[in-house]
């Protein structure tokens, strides 16, 4: 049988690639189990890319030629994006199409999906063949309540796919069986990918790229997520202290952005997360935040009232004032760390 | 004006939601309108509300659409109470556990239909920006590639362009925000920073009560509806173990020291 084409989106905020987001490092491990692997960019990929692909075992790059008239910004809308992604299944006989989970990616995938007449599954946390041909994608839904298995049959399928699903793990030069060859030592190849619009009538006026949480890691990705709430009352020193020493990513509910203490929410209409530990500082546990976290490993509470729902999700937790709390926690890290250097 | 409002009856988040053959059990007794779906009924009020022209407001149409079995209704008599004016519910076995493809192909065949009679055609379609029970977000994309119409979707803010005949909106998605324009007609999903919506007032919560919901069926739609088989099928659901709960300590001056050595004592420090 001849190997699954499975081609995926990677995604760059800038016109050259010069980074690949562990979340994609993830997608092409994931990938490399369901068959060959090739990816999309808009960009360049740099050298560092190159290597650092070849490294997962990618068999080509396919990068996007789009008509010169088409200024950058309006690069960037829906319709353009799934024309990208769509020429590229047609060029490779795509089996299946990997993308990210975020809201811009889902749609684009969705738009994709309706012109490849291809199924649709989005936040997905586990895909595999059933038969060739038969994918079975595993979601968790309805707040983690339910696990569910769908079955898509359509050629190709398109997925989204959460972050944290798998552990990013490279192949060893030469081990993986498929990559070598093409590209020498395992350097994927870059093609030019020509891609045609279809006419869009959406017009981009201005774009804005969002602010990252300069030297942490993304939201959507962290291993570790230190998240705060109405609790904080305004100072989310704290939360930053421990996120920082735990090398995490900060997080928030709803009330506190809107609020206007931080930028980001997690949340059934916010960020889902996934993270090995999640820390819930000063945030109650409603089922519209907490839908959004039950996917991570460890959820720590720190709350000072001992009756506040997330205590009852989570794997251990401290009643008590989080503004005394949590410099303590990374305090008692810091010290645990020297000493162990000492 | 013509605008159309896409709503759905979902469970009460904090319900037990019981999945049956792979399809969601919807009970009317613990559900209500998508909350999401109240921020696209009140921009769609907004919008005829901010016309310039009184006979155009006048003679503007809010109608609330909604493909669910009988418990949509209950989404419908919410967008009444808002304030929209005719309610319509598609309905039929053959449209029962519909994938995202075949939601998007029913709703845009119902669109269709709606801008082929002799009441003008539809202007704008109006979202939420996503369902909290399917968590999906993308039916309004996939309605609007359906139709070949403009897409503006996670919107913050939405207004009527200058010239009457566009609509200028502010996307915020978590890689941007983006000022955008398209012209009429178009497609759009608000978040739920977009407004405030409104409470209902008493007068309208009566007349909610007896205004009925026309009922459409998949013959109504069929002359404008293209492929909706399904292309996804849920072929195992099981009840995800739930989470049992942990240690809690009360701090008495170490609550953080005792919370870092549980971190440290796991390894994942
Ligand atoms: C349609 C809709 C969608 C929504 N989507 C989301 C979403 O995606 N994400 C989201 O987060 N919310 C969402 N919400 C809001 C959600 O329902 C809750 O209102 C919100 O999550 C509560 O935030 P909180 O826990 O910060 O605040 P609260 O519920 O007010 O909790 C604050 C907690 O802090 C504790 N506290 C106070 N002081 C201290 C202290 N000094 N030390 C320790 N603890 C302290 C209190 O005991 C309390 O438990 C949504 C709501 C709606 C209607
Ligand atoms: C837990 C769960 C997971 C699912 N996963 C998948 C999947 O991976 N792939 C797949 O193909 N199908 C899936 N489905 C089926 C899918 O949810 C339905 O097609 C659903 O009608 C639309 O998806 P959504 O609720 O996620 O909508 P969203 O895209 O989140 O909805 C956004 C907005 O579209 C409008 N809208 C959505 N549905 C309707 C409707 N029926 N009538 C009127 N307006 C509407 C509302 O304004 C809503 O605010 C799933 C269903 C459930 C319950």
């Amino acid at each position: 049988m001849t190997q699954p084409t499975i081609l995926l989106a990677l995604p760059s905020a800038h016109a050259r690639v010069d980074e690949v987001r562990n979340s994609s490092l993830e997608l092409i491990t994931l990938a490399r189990s369901l068959g060959r692997v090739d990816v999309v960019t808009m960009g360049a990929p740099s050298t560092e890319v190159l290597a650092l692909l070849g490294l997962y075992d990618v068999e080509a790059v396919h990068q996007a030629a789009l008509p010169t008239a088409v200024p950058e910004e309006q690069q960037r809308v829906t319709s353009n994006l799934a024309a990208v992604m769509v020429a590229a299944a047609r060029k490779v006989h795509a089996d299946v199409l990997l993308l990210p989970n975020g809201f811009a990616f889902k749609e684009i995938g969705a738009v994709a999906a309706l012109r490849l007449k291809a199924g649709l599954v989005t936040d997905a946390a586990g895909v595999r063949w059933d038969a060739p041909g038969v994918l079975h994608v595993a979601k968790r839904v309805f707040g983690g309540t339910w696990d569910t298995v769908a079955e898509v049959r359509t050629d190709p399928a398109v997925v989204t796919v959460q972050a944290n699903t798998v552990v990013a793990e490279p192949v060893g030069v030469g081990v993986g069986g498929v990559g070598v060859g093409a590209g020498g030592a395992g350097i994927p190849r870059v093609e030019a990918l020509l891609v045609d619009l279809p006419p869009c009538a959406v017009t981009v006026k201005s774009r804005e790229v969002s602010r990252k949480d300069e030297g942490r890691p993304d939201l959507e990705e962290a291993s570790v997520v230190v998240a705060g709430g109405r609790g904080v009352n305004g100072d989310f020193g704290p939360v930053e202290e421990l996120a920082d020493v735990l090398g995490g990513a900060v997080g928030a509910t709803r009330d506190a952005v809107f609020e206007g203490w931080f930028d980001r929410y997690i949340g059934q209409t916010g960020v889902t997360v996934a993270p090995a530990v999640y820390v819930a500082a000063g945030i109650s546990g409603m089922p519209h935040h907490v839908s959004g976290i039950t996917g991570s490993g460890q959820i720590l509470a720190v709350n000072n009232d001992s009756d506040a729902p997330i205590f009852e999700m989570s794997d251990f937790g401290v009643v008590g004032d989080l503004a005394a709390v949590l410099p303590q926690a990374a305090e008692t890290i810091r010290a645990w760390r020297a000493g162990r250097e000492g | 004006m013509r605008v159309l409002v896409l709503v759905k009856y979902v469970p009460e988040i904090t319900s037990d939601r019981v999945m049956d053959s792979g399809r969601l059990v919807r009970d009317p007794a613990v559900g209500l309108m998508n909350e999401l779906d109240e921020h696209a009924v009140e921009a769609a009020l907004q919008l005829v509300e901010a016309l310039p022209d009184e006979d155009a407001r006048e003679s503007s149409q809010i109608i609330a659409l909604t493909v669910a079995p009988s418990t949509g209704d209950m989404a419908i008599k919410k967008a009444y109470q808002m304030g929209a004016e005719r309610g319509i519910r598609v309905t039929d076995d053959a449209f029962a556990g519909l994938d995202y493809h075949g939601t998007a192909a029913v709703l845009a065949a119902a669109v269709r239909r709606l801008g082929s009679d002799d009441e003008g055609p539809i202007d704008v379609v109006l979202c939420g920006l996503t369902a909290l029970d399917g968590l999906g977000s993308v039916i309004p994309a996939m309605l609007a590639e359906e139709l070949g119409w403009p897409q503006l979707t996670h919107s913050r803010a939405v207004a009527l362009g200058a010239d009457g005949r566009s609509l200028n909106t502010t996307r915020e998605t978590e890689e941007s925000v983006e000022e955008l324009t398209a012209p009429l007609p178009a497609v759009v999903s608000v978040t739920d920073a977009a407004n405030e919506p409104r409470m209902p007032n008493f007068k309208r919560i009566m007349a909610a009560r007896t205004k009925a919901v026309e009922e459409w069926s998949a013959a109504d739609v069929e002359p404008f509806l293209e492929d909706f088989a399904p292309r996804v099928s849920v072929v195992d659901a099981a009840v995800h173990p739930p989470r049992v709960a942990g240690d809690v300590v009360v701090d008495r001056g170490e609550g953080g020291t005792v919370l870092a050595n549980y971190l440290i004592e796991k390894g994942l420090v």
